[in-house]
């Protein structure tokens, strides 16, 4: 929770206003955002005023702010909000930062949540997010960086370092488990406000669209992908009617919109079209996997990835038999990044098992087994591995 | 949170122009700001039907109706932090109407759904 220190650090010495202020000088922009900073300025005092702990010297800094709000500027319709953004996006999300760095000042400075928000969203100390704002912060104005969105040259480059740091953020919330503190999913949320606002600035860009697509359909299943007691349900086992309609149709329209831009073979658009066939499987048994298999192709062409590859050699046994997954599975055997990871054993054994194979499974399963650092996937591989060893 | 607003009144005729244009602008700036999902006008009640059950007894209404005190004209689809930032929200829209459309009258309702897509 927030105490009084560290809020009144944030409030005073993090407000977006005073990060600007610290920029390069002439980086500083002419209209500083008036409608971020009210944003970030109402979520600051939403925090005081939630959380029931309105001690005097609460009051005093939420007066404080309100009084400064007054004399700010309440955002105008008029205001481009397009330039504005685009430039705390690009200029938070520069790739001369950490990939951590970045998503935690994007999160401060586009999102307004607060440093002890971040950390616990996080999962890390709040002087661990605290320090890298201000080391970000510090790097930003010592390199000299021009405030302002790349020209076209470095775009490709800069576009991809903002990306790569919305998806990190989204991701982040994603694999937050029920029970979890409520800001981590929330992660998931301030990803795809990130994600559609710069969609609707950057339209013409094709990955943006990808992006947002890939983010829409992941977090259409969100209510359906954990159980109560906080385990994950299985796509194949998931409950379609708890997917989220009107997400799905928007990642539908963002994929489309992308491959509208000649964008069908961008990094996320290809994973957002191998989710969007499961988006639109009415039931488990209609899915395409022949259209999965081959979208896998293209994505472990464009980034070589041994696990890239072990999912495409799940579509293939979908799609073909075990079998021809088998062969797949048996050359990615030798590569040093799976060694300990435990989808490799655990696919080969059901695949063998699948090919009547059971003593063979038994064993992969066990190795599996012993190899997740997971407790409930571990009983369940050994449940497996305890049904192999009986049918042989 | 995901929020629906019905925006409900029976006052005749459309928005000035200045009130489409300064809702037009509003809508740019929130699509953009990635808080609106989706939003639409909707045609008089007299256009449609109604297909309703009373007494176990199933029928169609296709007119005339009687006129309702407040009909739905539109509606939109947010995905909003909290209550306070919904009403916020709907504040600014109907203030919009209040300055740009003189002797309108009319509700904003807010409406949370009821099963969020998103796990708090």
């Amino acid at each position: 929770m927030l105490r009084d220190v560290p809020l009144a650090e944030d409030l005073t010495q993090e407000a977006l206003v005073a990060a600007l202020e610290h920029w390069p000088r002439d980086g500083v922009p002419e209209r500083p955002g008036a409608w971020l900073m009210a944003t970030a300025k109402r979520r600051a005092l939403d925090q005081l005023r939630r959380g029931k702990m309105l001690s005097r010297k609460h009051q005093m800094i939420a007066q404080e702010l309100e009084q400064r709000e007054q004399t700010m500027p309440d955002p105008d319709l008029d205001d481009d909000i397009g330039d504005e953004m685009l430039r705390l996006i690009f200029t938070a999300c520069h790739p001369r930062l950490s990939r951590e760095a970045r998503a935690a000042l994007a999160l401060r400075m586009i999102c307004g949540l607060t440093t002890p928000e971040i950390a616990r969203a996080f999962l890390v100390p709040e002087a661990t997010i605290a320090q890298r704002i201000t080391r970000a912060k510090r790097s930003l104005s010592e390199s000299g960086l021009a405030y302002e969105p790349p020209r076209s040259p470095e775009l490709p480059q800069r576009l991809s370092s903002v990306l790569e740091v919305i998806y990190l953020i989204f991701n982040e919330g994603y694999t937050a488990a029920r029970g979890d503190d409520w800001l981590r999913p929330q992660l998931c949320n301030e990803a795809l406000r990130l994600g559609r606002a710069l969609a609707a600035i950057m339209s013409q860009e094709a990955e943006v669209h990808g992006l947002l697509a890939l983010m829409e359909l992941n977090a259409s299943r969100q209510s359906a992908r954990i159980d109560d007691a906080g385990d994950p349900i299985l796509l194949a086992d998931q409950d379609r009617n708890r997917w989220d309609r009107l997400q799905i149709r928007r990642g539908l329209q963002a994929l489309a919109r992308a491959y509208a831009l000649n964008g069908a073979g961008g990094f996320y658009a290809l994973q957002a079209a191998i989710i969007a066939c499961h988006a639109r499987a009415a039931a488990y048994a209609d899915t395409d996997w022949q259209l999965i298999a081959s979208l896998y192709g293209h994505l472990v062409a464009l980034a070589p990835s041994p696990v890239i590859e072990l999912n495409r050699a799940v579509a293939v046994g979908m799609a073909e038999g075990p079998a021809a997954a088998l062969v797949i599975v048996d050359r990615l055997r030798g590569e040093a990044a799976l060694k300990s990871y435990h989808l490799l054993p655990s696919v080969r054994g059901d695949l063998l098992q699948k090919l009547g194979r059971c003593e063979e499974a038994r064993a992969e399963f066990e190795t599996a087994a012993a190899l997740t650092a997971n407790r409930r996937e571990r009983e369940l591989l050994n449940r497996r591995a305890g049904a192999a060893a009986k049918m042989t | 949170m995901r929020v629906m607003y019905l925006v409900k009144s029976n006052h005749p005729g459309p928005p000035t122009p200045e009130l489409g244009e300064a809702m037009q602008k509003l809508a740019e700036r929130e699509v953009k700001a990635g808080r609106m999902l989706d939003n639409g006008g909707l045609m008089p009640i007299s256009t449609g039907a109604q297909v309703r059950i009373a007494d176990d007894k199933l029928s169609l209404i296709d007119g005339p109706f009687i006129e309702a005190k407040e009909v739905v004209g539109g509606f939109a689809i947010f995905e909003l932090r909290d209550k306070e930032e919904a009403i916020a929200m709907a504040t600014e829209f109907m203030q919009l109407h209040k300055d740009l459309m003189p002797g309108w009258y009319g509700t904003c309702e807010i409406r949370f759904f009821a099963t969020p897509p998103h796990n708090h």
